[in-house]
C-alpha cells in the first residue's frame, strides 16, 4: 500500500512537472547552450555554460525579452565532435530553441555547421579561431586571426625587435591555419625562410625536452627570437616548465600565446610563466566600470571569490547582449529577421569601448597584449590604437586574398570573390 | 672608476642644491630616486632605473634585485616604496628597500606593485651586471660577466679590462678574457689584435663567440682574409664540439623519456606481466598517486621541499590500497577471463576518473616543484641536464632495483613467482594464492602510484592524466616481453632513445607514429617480445 501511494504521488509530481513545463514553454524564449560539460574540453567550456546561464538569469530579472521569460536549454556534447551535430539537431527540432550559444574547438563548430545551416538556426561562437569561414547562421564573437595573431606579431616585430620566429602549435586545424597565415605574413614583411621554425606536437604533449632544446639553439644565433604559440590546452604547462628548467627566461625568448588566458593560468604554478605574453581582446585586469561590474556579478553568480573571467566569457557577454538587442529591434526571434537586425548592432564591450557587429558576421575589437604576472593575471603592455574589424578571409593566404564576406544586400554571401564577382556558397 | 666619481660629484652637487621637489627634479639620494618609483607608469620606470643606478652605485643592487624578483611595492596610502615578502600567515612583511630594516607588516590589498615588464627586466639585469662586476662575491662577478658577454659591443670594454686586472678567480678571469676578446673582434681596427683575439676564444663554446665567428666568416663581417680564415677554422672546431654535445643531449633526453616509460610500465609489468591481468585502470592508479602528491602539498603547505619524499610512500600506500580493493572486489571473480577483466577494469577507470572530477573538480590541480628539482646542471654553455629529469631518471632506476630485490629476495617475491608459474601447484604446497594475488596487485598498483608522484613534476595533474600513459605502458610491457622485468627496463629505455633520435628529423607527431609502426612489425616477428619467457613458465 505504502509503495503504491508513493508511486502514484511520484507520478502526479512528474506529470505535473511535465505539464507545467509544456505550459511554460508556450510563453518563453528558449536559449540553447551547447558547451561540453564532460571530457577534455569541459575544463574550458563549463565556464561558458555558466556565463550564458548568468546572462539569462540577469535578463529575466530585467523582465525578460519581448515580454517573455528566457528559458535556457543545456545539453552536453561531451567533447565529442559528431555529438555536437546531433545535439544541435536535437536543440533545433525537439526543443525548438531560438538561438544557440556554443562550441569551443573549431572542429566542433565545423561539425555543427551543416546542421545549423540546414535547419536555419542561429549560433553564437565565442572563441578566437582561424578564420576562413563565414556562415549566414553563425555569429563569430571571438577574434579572427587579424584580431589576435597578426597584431601580436606586429608588436613583437616593432616593439621587441624580434627577427627570428618559432611558430609552435598543437597539431590540428586552428594552429595549422593560423601558422600558415603568420608564415605568409612574416615572409611578406621580409623575414627570411631560415629565420622561421615551425613545429607541431600532438594534443596533451608532455615531453618537451628536445623541442625546447631546439628552440634554445634556434634562439642562440645572436638575433632576438620569439615563440608564437598556438599550443592548446594543458600541454602548455609542461612546455613553460621545461622552458624554465632549461634556463630560458621571458627576456631571452618571449613566448606569446593565443590560447593561454586567466582560466588556464588559475590551475597552475605561474612561477615559470612570469613575463611571457598573451594576446587577447580582453583581460580581467583591464580597468573599466563595465568590467568591474561584470567581475562582481560573475563572482556572485558562481559563489566563489577566486574564480576568474576571461576572453571567451567577454565574447559570450557581447554576443548575448547583441542578440537581445537584435531581437528587440526585430520584434521577433525569427532567425532571418534577427540575422539582418544583428548587422550594425553596437553594445559595450568590457574594456571600456563599443563592439559592433560587421557585415561579415565578425566583431570590431581592440587587441591587447599582456604579460603574465605571478598572481595569474595579465599586465597590459601594448594595445591597438583603435578597434580592429574582424577579417573572415585572411588577406595573407593566396586562396582567400580576394574573398570577402558580406551578409547585406546586394552581395549576401559568406564567400564572395571580388575579382570574379561570384559567390561560391557559404564556406568553401 | 671615473664614472663613479663623476656620479658622486653630481650627487654631491644635488645634495647642495637641496631642497628641491623630489618628484620632477634629479633625485638627490638613492632613497629619493627609489621613492620616485611609487606610482610611476611603465613607460617612465626605465628612466627612473637609470637614475637609481647613477645615484646609488653598488648600494642600489639590493633595490634592483628586489625589483627584479617582483618584491618591490609601494603603499597604497603613504606611497612609501618598500620591499615586501609574504610570510606564513599571508601578511606581507615590509622592509626598507635599501637598508633592509623591518618596517612592520601590511595586508596585500594596501600594497601596489612597482611596475615590471620584460624590457624593464632586461635593463635591470644589465644594470645589476654593471654594478656587481666589482663585487666581493665570486658568484656575483661571474653572473655579471656572463650577462655582459651576451650583449657584446656595448661599450663596456674599459670596465671589463679594469675588472680583469683585479680578478683573482680563474673561471671569472677566463670569462672576462672571452668577453674582452669578443669585444676586440667587434671593435678593434688592428687586424693583428683581432687575430690574437681569435686565438684566445678559439675553443670557447659561448654562444656570443660562435655568433661573432659566424658573422666574421662573411667578407662583410671581417675585412682581413687571414683573420677570416682563422675564424672559419675556429668556427668549424666549435661546431664539431657542439654537434658532439648535441648527440649527448639527445641521448639524455631519450634516457629520460625512457625512464618515465619505465616508471609507468613497471607497475603494469607486475599486474599484467606477472599476474596476467589486463588492467585498464592502471593509468588511473598513476593519477591517484599524482593526486596524493597534491593532497600532501595541500596538507603541508610550508614543507614543499620535503613534500615529494613524503608523497612517495603515501602514494604507494594509497594507490596500493585502491589496487587491493579493485582486486578483492572485481578482478578475483574474473580470474582467467581476460576479456571480461579488460571491460571491468575499463569501467573502473571511468569510475575513478569521475570520482576525482567530483572530489577535486575537473580542472587541473597545481602541484609545486621543490627548488631542488628546478633548474639545470650546467656542464658547459651548450650542454646542461635539467634537474627534474635527472632525478626522475635516477628514481626510476632505484624503484626498479628495489622491485627486483622484493621479487627475488623476499618470501612475498617467492610466493608471487610460484603462483604466477603454476597456480595449482603453489596452492597444493600451501601458498595462499588469493592472498598472494591481492598483494601482487597491490604492489603493482603501489608502484603505479609512485610513478604518479614523478609525473606530477612533469605534466598536468588532472583527471585525464592516466589516459595519456596507459597506451605507452602496454606498449613497453608487450615490447619488452610479458612477464620479464628486465625486458621492461630495456624496452622502456630503448623506446625512449629511439623516439628522441627520430624526433629532430621527423617531428614529435611522426616520431610517435614511427615507433608504433616499428613495434607492430617487431611483434609480428617476435610475438613474445624482446625477452620472451622460456621453459615451463611460458606455458
Amino acid at each position: 500500500m505504502k509503495l503504491n501511494t508513493l508511486i502514484s504521488r511520484a507520478a502526479v509530481v512528474v506529470g505535473g512537472a511535465v505539464l507545467s513545463a509544456t505550459l511554460h514553454a508556450a510563453d518563453t524564449i528558449k536559449v540553447g547552450v551547447l558547451h561540453s560539460l564532460s571530457g577534455t574540453m569541459a575544463i574550458s567550456e563549463t565556464t561558458l555554460k555558466d556565463t550564458v546561464l548568468m546572462m539569462v538569469e540577469e535578463q529575466n530579472k530585467k523582465g525578460g525579452l519581448l515580454g517573455k521569460q528566457l528559458e535556457p536549454v543545456v545539453v552536453d556534447p561531451a567533447s565529442n565532435w559528431p555529438l555536437f551535430a546531433e545535439k544541435t539537431r536535437e536543440l533545433l527540432t525537439q526543443d525548438e530553441v531560438d538561438v544557440i550559444f556554443g562550441c569551443w574547438t573549431s572542429v566542433s563548430r565545423k561539425s555543427v555547421l551543416p546542421v545549423i545551416e540546414e535547419l536555419n538556426g542561429l549560433l553564437f561562437y565565442p572563441v578566437q579561431y582561424e578564420g576562413e569561414e563565414s556562415s549566414k547562421n553563425v555569429f563569430y564573437t571571438g577574434a579572427a586571426p587579424n584580431q589576435q595573431a597578426i597584431p601580436a606579431v606586429d608588436y613583437l616585430m616593432n616593439d621587441l625587435e624580434v627577427e627570428r620566429w618559432v611558430l609552435a602549435g598543437t597539431d590540428y586545424v586552428y594552429p595549422r591555419t593560423t601558422n600558415k597565415i603568420l608564415e605568409a605574413y612574416l615572409k611578406a614583411r621580409g623575414v627570411d625562410e631560415k629565420d622561421i621554425m615551425i613545429n607541431y606536437t600532438p594534443f596533451g604533449h608532455s615531453d618537451w625536452q628536445s623541442i625546447v632544446s631546439d628552440i634554445k639553439k634556434f634562439g642562440s644565433a645572436g638575433k632576438k627570437t620569439a615563440v608564437v604559440s598556438t599550443i592548446n590546452g594543458d600541454a602548455n604547462v609542461p612546455f613553460y616548465k621545461e622552458l624554465g628548467n632549461q634556463g630560458i627566461s621571458a627576456e631571452d625568448i618571449p613566448v606569446v600565446a593565443f590560447s593561454v588566458g586567466e582560466e588556464e593560468l588559475s590551475g597552475l604554478d605561474t612561477k615559470p610563466l612570469v613575463g611571457h605574453l598573451a594576446a587577447w581582446n580582453y583581460f580581467q585586469s583591464v580597468e573599466s566600470d563595465e568590467n568591474e561590474a561584470f567581475i562582481e556579478q560573475w563572482k556572485e553568480f558562481i559563489g566563489d571569490d577566486e574564480r576568474v573571467t576571461n576572453d571567451p566569457m567577454e565574447a559570450t557577454f557581447i554576443g548575448f547582449n547583441m542578440w537581445v538587442k537584435a531581437v528587440e529591434k526585430a520584434g521577433t526571434t525569427d532567425t532571418d529577421a534577427v540575422e539582418q537586425a544583428m548587422i550594425g548592432i553596437t553594445t559595450p564591450n568590457l574594456t571600456g569601448g563599443m563592439a559592433t557587429m560587421n557585415k561579415a558576421h565578425h566583431l570590431s575589437k581592440p587587441v591587447l597584449i599582456g604579460e603574465i604576472q605571478e598572481d595569474g593575471q595579465f599586465e597590459v603592455v601594448w594595445e591597438t590604437d583603435g578597434l580592429v574589424d574582424g577579417d573572415a578571409w585572411s588577406d595573407f593566404l593566396p586562396g582567400s586574398k580576394d574573398i570577402i564576406a558580406d551578409w547585406t544586400a546586394p552581395i549576401s554571401c559568406g564567400n564572395y570573390n571580388t575579382v570574379t564577382k561570384t559567390c561560391s556558397g557559404q564556406n568553401m | 672608476m671615473f664614472r663613479y666619481s663623476f656620479t658622486l660629484a653630481v650627487a654631491l652637487l644635488a645634495l647642495l642644491s637641496l631642497p628641491t621637489l623630489a618628484d620632477e627634479a634629479e633625485p638627490a639620494s638613492l632613497a629619493d630616486a627609489v621613492q620616485q618609483l611609487a606610482g610611476a607608469k611603465l613607460s617612465k620606470v626605465s628612466g627612473l632605473l637609470e637614475n637609481i643606478e647613477a645615484v646609488g652605485g653598488e648600494d642600489a643592487v639590493p633595490v634592483l634585485e628586489a625589483w627584479l624578483a617582483g618584491d618591490l611595492y609601494y603603499g597604497k596610502d603613504d606611497n612609501r616604496v618598500v620591499r615586501a615578502r609574504e610570510d606564513d600567515s599571508g601578511l606581507y612583511q615590509l622592509f626598507d628597500p635599501i637598508g633592509g630594516e623591518a618596517l612592520g607588516s601590511s595586508d596585500k590589498s594596501d600594497l601596489r606593485k612597482v611596475k615590471l615588464s620584460n624590457s624593464v627586466r632586461t635593463r635591470l639585469r644589465a644594470s645589476i651586471a654593471r654594478l656587481t662586476l666589482f663585487s666581493q662575491k665570486v658568484e656575483r662577478r661571474k653572473s655579471a660577466v656572463e650577462n655582459l658577454l651576451n650583449r657584446p659591443g656595448g661599450g663596456n670594454i674599459e670596465m671589463l679590462r679594469e675588472a680583469r686586472a683585479q680578478e683573482s678567480d680563474e673561471d671569472v678571469a677566463e670569462l672576462l678574457d672571452t668577453a674582452i676578446a669578443v669585444d676586440t673582434l667587434i671593435n678593434e681596427s688592428d687586424a693583428a689584435a683581432r687575430l690574437a683575439a681569435v686565438a684566445v676564444v678559439a675553443d670557447s663554446l659561448q654562444p656570443a663567440v660562435r655568433n661573432q665567428f659566424q658573422a666574421m666568416v662573411n667578407p662583410d663581417g671581417e675585412a682581413d682574409p687571414a683573420v677570416r680564415a682563422a675564424a672559419a677554422r675556429a668556427l668549424a672546431a666549435i661546431e664539431g664540439k657542439i654537434s658532439f654535445y648535441q648527440k649527448l643531449e639527445t641521448l639524455f633526453f631519450g634516457l629520460s623519456l625512457g625512464s618515465v616509460l619505465l616508471l609507468v610500465a613497471t607497475g603494469l609489468a607486475i599486474t599484467f606481466g606477472v599476474m596476467g591481468v589486463i588492467n585498464m585502470a592502471h593509468g588511473e592508479l598513476i593519477m591517484i598517486g599524482a593526486y596524493t602528491t597534491y593532497v600532501v602539498q595541500l596538507l603541508l603547505p610550508n614543507q614543499i621541499e620535503y613534500s615529494l619524499l613524503i608523497a612517495v610512500p603515501a602514494a604507494f600506500l594509497v594507490s596500493g590500497a585502491v589496487g587491493v580493493l579493485i582486486e578483492r572486489s572485481v578482478i578475483r571473480f574474473l580470474h582467467g577471463r581476460p576479456l571480461e577483466t579488460l571491460l571491468a577494469t575499463f569501467g573502473i577507470s571511468l569510475i575513478l576518473q569521475q570520482a576525482v572530477r567530483s572530489i577535486f573538480s575537473p580542472l587541473n590541480r597545481q602541484v609545486s616543484t621543490p627548488d631542488w628539482m628546478s633548474g639545470s646542471l650546467e656542464i658547459n654553455s651548450v650542454f646542461s641536464l635539467t634537474y627534474n629529469r635527472l632525478y626522475i631518471f635516477l628514481f626510476a632506476l632505484l624503484v626498479f632495483a628495489v622491485l627486483q630485490l622484493v621479487l627475488n629476495r623476499t618470501s612475498l617475491g617467492l610466493n608471487v613467482r610460484a603462483v604466477s608459474q603454476n597456480r595449482n601447484m603453489a596452492k597444493a604446497i600451501g601458498v595462499r594464492a588469493d592472498w598472494v594475488d591481492a598483494m601482487t596487485f597491490g604492489l603493482g598498483s603501489g608502484i603505479a602510484g609512485i610513478a604518479g608522484v614523478a609525473l606530477s613534476q612533469l605534466t598536468n595533474v588532472g583527471p585525464n592524466l592516466g589516459q595519456a600513459y596507459i597506451i605507452d605502458s602496454f606498449m613497453v610491457v608487450v615490447f619488452g616481453g610479458v612477464g620479464n622485468l628486465w625486458g621492461t627496463l630495456v624496452g622502456a629505455l630503448s623506446l625512449g632513445v629511439v623516439n628522441k633520435f627520430l624526433e629532430p628529423a621527423t617531428g614529435a607527431v611522426l616520431a610517435k607514429i614511427l615507433v608504433l609502426v616499428f613495434i607492430i612489425l617487431f611483434i609480428q616477428k617476435r610475438p613474445r617480445g624482446l625477452f620472451p619467457q622460456k621453459g615451463r613458465a611460458a606455458e
